[in-house]
């Protein structure tokens, strides 16, 4: 059995995703990127190594992706974000049309064709605003653990209007809203419509067709995907595996990568 | 005692200054906005009072600008942040024509008419990029606190580029420039680099010419003064002493309450 591996060093996180060439997951790992990029890489993939039960040696290729892929200095191959987002997607659930990726630090709506390709892709790259980097704020403002944002959002009846469109000001309005004796859940309500509103722009950039799969570390918020479906009035496609879309598709592309060394070899030995 | 009040509510600091009759600077005061904004604007107010032995009977008119001026309820009158700016400036500097404002949460470039009126004017309010907001963030993710700013600035021997897009984005940056050896100094004096950048797009945008006239709490910091001047590329450059940067348009507000009030008398 040969084994593949895909290492998405993101902005906040590095994943890792070790996949047999039966496409199943065999090892997985979810770290802290911090600030040294190259370590990142090398412990989320060793973490994964571990979970897997494999040897290092197993693992015929590895694929680099996310923003710091040039620093998986150990991989084979790197491979953009846009388009391990989009193999991923695309694995899980085959009839993708528009993803909607949204990780710690930036958005990005993409359009794919058959089998993942990617015809299309918009990101806010210039801007924080309508990121992961707004859930953070509102986290540190009211002092609430990033994960428990989403299900109190959903307890929400009256959302305030979130009027400030940088992550930095919208610190102060949440907590000026607090000052005005709204409820937490009303405002973190607020909150996740402001970012699915910005979002939803991003999308529509690209066009919005259905199925749309939602992917990144803020697909696990059920708050935002609440949001998200209630503006684009459809059900999106949420994986357990969201967080690890992009390391996902960086593993398939890493396992066609020993599919296709194998076949001339096979062919040949086949011959003699 | 006849006096004339001013009060600036800004996003950061509420200012209050207090003229006589002979239109002298007679108590000036300072306190943090917070969310009580009319509190704000009390406590400053009577702080300035204090200076000078008044008290609110004796305040004849009272100008509110600034961002919570309508929070004011003492106020007789209440005018834009643009307007106080061209009052206070060409109170202290007669011969401004370009006003720059950099502020904890906005950055406002405006350019004045002969009449001391404003002609054009471009505002930067919906990104924390460009404003003192910048220079706080870049601190932070550093350690440094915002009162530290000035004086490790100072210390830089040569600015780090800082691209200055956005100041969530600066963080992934500044930690960045930290792991590959840059010294806290030069990287916050990259920041100071990117932000007067980000200013001269406005100040190109109103069409600016001499004098210039900085003001705002950013002026505090004297690298920025050196870096601003050094861009601007003109000798003819205003920066008020004694921490008036600061009470500029409190100032102004202050300004325009003596005239209103003369009016009223004079009708």
């Amino acid at each position: 059995m040969a084994y593949s591996a895909g290492v998405d060093v993101g902005s906040t996180q590095t994943k890792a995703i070790i996949l047999s060439e039966d496409g199943m997951i065999v090892g997985r790992a979810l770290t802290m990127t911090g600030a040294n990029v190259i370590q990142a890489a090398e412990h989320a993939y060793a973490v994964a190594v571990k979970d897997s039960g494999l040897s290092e040696e197993e693992i015929q290729f590895i694929i680099g992706t996310g923003y710091g892929r040039y620093k998986v200095t150990f991989g084979n191959a790197q491979v953009t974000e846009i388009s391990c987002h989009a193999r991923g997607a695309a694995h899980a659930f085959p009839n993708t049309t528009t993803i909607l990726d949204m990780g710690g630090q930036d958005t990005k709506a993409i359009r794919i064709g058959a089998g993942g390709d990617v015809l299309d892709f918009c990101m806010n790259d210039k801007c924080a605003a309508g990121t992961g980097r707004f859930l953070g704020a509102a986290s540190s403002a009211l002092d609430i653990p990033l994960d428990d944002l989403g299900p109190m959002a959903l307890r929400g009846t009256k959302p305030v209007r979130i009027s400030t469109t940088c992550t930095v000001f919208a610190e102060s309005e949440i907590l000026s809203w607090l000052g005005k004796g709204k409820e937490i859940e009303d405002i973190l309500l607020g909150v996740h419509q402001s970012i699915a509103s910005r979002s939803v722009g991003l999308l529509r950039r690209v066009g919005v067709e259905e199925e749309i799969t939602f992917t990144g570390g803020v697909a696990r918020n059920v708050g935002m995907i609440g949001a998200l479906e209630e503006v684009l009035k459809v059900r999106l496609n949420v994986s357990e595996e969201s967080h690890y879309m992009g390391a996902l598709g960086a593993a398939l592309f890493a396992l066609d990568h020993i599919l296709a060394s194998r076949q001339p070899a096979s062919s040949s030995g086949g011959a003699a | 005692m006849k006096l004339f009040a001013g009060i600036d509510v800004g996003s950061t600091y509420t200012k209050a200054v207090v003229l006589d009759e002979d239109d002298q600077i007679v108590g000036r005061a300072l306190r943090p906005t917070g969310f009580r904004l009319g509190h704000a604007a009390e406590q400053a107010l009577e702080e300035a009072l204090m200076a000078c032995g008044g008290t609110t009977d004796d305040v004849a008119y009272q100008v509110a600008t600034g961002f919570g001026r309508h929070r004011v309820k003492a106020a007789d009158a209440s005018v834009t942040d643009l307007t106080a700016a061209s009052r206070g400036t060409r109170r202290l500097f007669p011969g401004t024509q370009t006003v720059l404002d950099i502020g904890g949460q906005t950055v406002k470039a405006s350019r004045l008419d002969d009449a001391g009126k404003v002609h054009a004017f471009r505002l930067n309010d919906k990104c924390a990029a460009g404003t003192g907001a910048f220079l706080e963030k870049s601190a932070r993710y550093m350690g440094y606190e915002t009162e530290e700013i000035g004086a490790l600035a100072a210390t830089s021997k040569e600015a780090v580029p800082i691209s200055g897009v956005c100041a969530v984005f600066a963080e992934s940056e500044v930690i960045n420039h930290l792991s590959q050896g840059c010294s806290p100094a030069d990287i916050m004096r990259g920041a100071m680099v990117s932000l007067v950048e980000r200013s001269l797009q406005l100040l190109k945008r109103v069409k600016m010419e001499p004098e210039y006239t900085l003001i705002g709490g950013i002026l505090r910091y004297p690298s920025m003064v050196v870096e601003l001047k050094r861009r601007i590329e003109s000798d003819a450059v205003n920066v008020p002493g004694e921490d008036l940067s600061q009470y500029c348009n409190a100032l102004g507000a202050a300004v325009l309450a003596t005239r209103r009030e003369k009016k009223l008398q004079e009708s």
